[in-house]
């Protein structure tokens, strides 16, 4: 059934008074705007083309996915504590390594945030009633799960799951080095997450180009929608490479092509290329949501407006035009890439995000900050980020990168960044808007500790790291000697992995106290600016019943605060008030 | 719409000279050929943008001063629940399976997959414009 929806009705600022933590939503809407007649249960769940619904779906699934794959990391780790542990056979880390690579770049840092958060917020930035193509979002979803279903039962055909690396190199990939479904599999599952990237990056372009709300010009739309509009273009530009060269590869392994193989011709180092044309903007469809996330959730706990608002869009649309252009500096030590170019390109980026951090400690400088769970992750996630990102620019320098290239400092490197982004940054945004998705808080003090031992584990893990590579430790090995002095660095780093697996049971214990006795949020409960804030919690179907006016990049914090309206201030005299009661007495 | 199609001429305009700057320096074909086509997939798209902002009375999203009375009226048409996403997302997974498990699952996801756009066009057609 199709239905015409229409404008929400403009409501007015009535109260001069004081936060209205309890949103003006509770007070004027009536019930049967937001009344939707449609199945439940599971097949609500199958049938549903409400964004809220299936960035719900996202969501879970993406944090299914991330266990999964977390668990495989302590597997690795707990194999590398000691030069000759035989707690996995050679050929079962090789998977290990693999599938969680796979498994959390693929299938979690990126669904979590464009398909999930995105999906969940963005049109409720915007002001719109829901995407632009609702069907055709439900699609990615299925897409996504097809996909996620595809990966994971190629453990289970024989001679199991993929085993060479989430990068799958071409020599390596091929039918006689490679054989078996697995591979099969993992191909087939990047087609479809793949298509259903693309599909959901069509849908946030045109949900933020189409649906804005009337009065929300593009310079005035939140942070995060700009971040992931700027991610939408990215992906647009990104994945269709990767299903191209996937579609090569396949071709390779099984139709007798010699595309990426020697003897007939072909080029090994071009699934480099192609790969990289897709992975280093990948990169930053992973990064730029949760750069969103934290641009969003740092004025609102700093109590001051964003700090830079056009240079944070300008330094988040150099970052992704930048990222397209250094694809290479991963490929340096194959020798035939042009090091002067992809090193200069790579040293640029440092500059726009050098920018984004001014602006985040400008939003925060002589704010008044409270320490809540999700600025604390933001927080965490400015830590980690400037530690992934300074050894980055190390990294970008060809010598230092034909020392430390495959060594444990990449490892280490790529982590800090991953897990300062999807992780701390994620679950800022998690911990932000569960309020607005569910209508309940979550629990504050579990909360700091989930932070605490996480942030902890996460130094603890990898700083060891670092110096591993230093000394020489290859990445994406089994074993090692004990003669090769790695072994005291590996105990610490596997001990801080079991820190952070073990904060995430602070996560578990939140959920299920927020479900078992729920604490009702309110529609604003940590009076933030942005337009989803000024709708009930959780949202009713299609969204708003009333709009405020918009008339900056925070109109709700102009609706309930508009006694510091920039054109109040700059009409009226500092203190009206006094003077009134000078005069009557 | 402005803003819109000058943000994706950016992108083509960048792309475009990081494109031929590549070129003339590496003379490497694979990153050469993605480079041009990242620069169309910003101008093409951009430019027609743009051409739209001339030709189009100006939009209320667009407008800095719009009352949200302005705006009133229809939004747009969106579609109810819908079983047919879940169909086709489940036939194209039966369809890249095929190629791993064998011919023997192509009538399965062809049947999900006609049947899927069989669904949605008559569900359109009796829902309206969508």
């Amino acid at each position: 059934m199709t239905t015409t929806i229409e404008r929400p009705e403009l409501i007015e600022p009535e109260d001069p008074g004081g936060p209205d933590l309890h949103g003006p939503a509770a007070q004027h809407g009536d019930g049967d705007h937001g009344h939707h007649e449609g199945p439940s249960g599971l097949l609500n769940w199958l049938t549903s083309t409400d964004h809220k619904m299936i960035g719900k779906s996202y969501m879970i699934t993406s944090l299914v996915i991330f266990f999964i794959a977390g668990v495989m990391a302590l597997v690795i780790r707990a194999q590398l504590t000691s030069p000759t542990a035989s707690i996995v056979s050679f050929q079962n880390y090789n998977v290990l390594f693999t599938m969680h690579g796979s498994l959390m770049l693929y299938l979690f840092a990126g669904p979590f945030a464009f398909g999930g958060l995105a999906n969940y917020i963005v049109p409720l930035q915007v002001g719109a009633p829901d995407m632009a193509f609702p069907r055709l979002n439900a699609l990615s979803y299925w897409l996504y799960l097809g996909g996620s279903v595809t990966m994971l039962s190629s453990f289970f055909v024989a001679g199991g799951a993929a085993s060479y690396g989430w990068v799958a190199y071409a020599p390596l990939s091929n039918a006689i080095n490679s054989p078996g479904a697995g591979a099969d599999l993992w191909l087939m599952s990047l087609g479809l997450t793949g298509f259903s990237a693309i599909f959901t990056a069509v849908n946030l372009v045109a949900t933020i180009f189409y649906l804005r709300a009337p009065g929300m010009t593009m310079f005035r739309v939140p942070i995060f929608s700009w971040n992931m509009l700027v991610t939408g273009i990215l992906i647009l530009i990104a994945f269709p490479v990767l299903f191209g060269a996937v579609v090569l590869l396949f071709c390779d392994r099984h139709f007798g092509t010699h595309i990426y193989s020697v003897q007939g011709g072909g080029v090994p180092v071009l699934w480099q290329h192609l790969f990289w044309f897709f992975g280093h903007p990948e990169v930053y469809i992973l990064a730029l949501p949760y750069f969103g996330m934290v641009t969003d959730i740092l004025p609102v706990f700093s109590r001051k407006p964003l700090f830079g608002y056009k240079g944070m869009v300008f330094a988040t649309m150099s970052i992704a035009a930048l990222s397209t252009g250094v694809w290479a500096h991963h490929m340096f030590t194959t020798g035939v890439v042009l090091l002067p170019f992809f090193s200069l390109l790579s040293y640029l980026i440092a500059v726009p995000t050098g920018i984004k951090f001014f602006n985040w400690i400008g939003t925060m400088w002589g704010g008044q900050l409270s320490f809540q769970t999700p600025m604390l992750f933001s927080m965490g996630f400015l830590f980690a980020f400037l530690m992934g990102g300074v050894t980055g620019v190390l990294l970008a320098s060809p010598p230092v990168d034909f020392m430390t290239h495959d060594t444990y400092f990449v490892v280490a490197h790529f982590h800090q960044v991953l897990i300062g982004t999807t992780v701390f940054a994620g679950f800022a945004g998690f911990y932000f808007w569960y309020p607005k998705m569910f209508g309940r808080m979550m629990n504050e003090r579990l909360g700091k500790l989930h932070f605490w031992s996480l942030f902890i584990g996460f130094w603890v893990t990898f700083i060891p790291q670092y110096q591993l590579g230093l000394a020489g430790m290859p990445r994406r090995v089994a074993d090692y000697l004990p003669t090769n002095g790695w072994t005291t660095m590996n105990v610490v780093s596997t001990v801080g992995a079991f820190i952070i697996g073990a904060s995430f049971l602070f996560f578990f214990v939140n959920l299920w106290v927020s479900w078992r006795s729920p604490v009702a949020a309110g529609d604003n409960p940590w009076d933030g600016g942005a337009l989803e804030w000024f709708t009930s919690s959780p949202p009713p179907h299609h969204n708003f019943t009333h709009l405020p006016p918009i008339r900056s990049e925070r109109p709700t914090w102009d609706y309930n605060h508009p006694e510091h309206h920039k054109e109040h201030r700059q009409g009226a005299p500092p203190q009206p008030d006094t003077e009134k009661v000078g005069a009557s007495s | 719409m402005r803003v819109d199609g000058l943000f994706l001429i950016f992108i083509g305009v960048f792309f475009g000279i990081i494109a031929v700057v590549y070129w003339f320096f590496s003379y490497e074909d694979a990153g050469f050929l993605m480079l041009i086509g990242s620069a169309l997939l910003g101008l093409l798209p951009g430019s027609y943008y743009l051409w739209w902002a001339h030709n189009m009375k100006p939009q209320v999203d667009d407008d800095p001063d719009a009352s949200i009375a302005e705006g009133a009226g229809t939004v747009d048409a969106f579609p109810g629940s819908s079983i047919w996403p879940f169909i086709l997302g489940m036939g194209a997974m039966f369809a890249v399976l095929t190629f791993v498990f064998g011919l023997w699952l192509a009538p399965i996801a062809a049947a999900l997959i006609v049947s899927a756009a069989i669904g949605v066009t008559v569900e359109s057609r009796r829902g309206g414009a969508v």
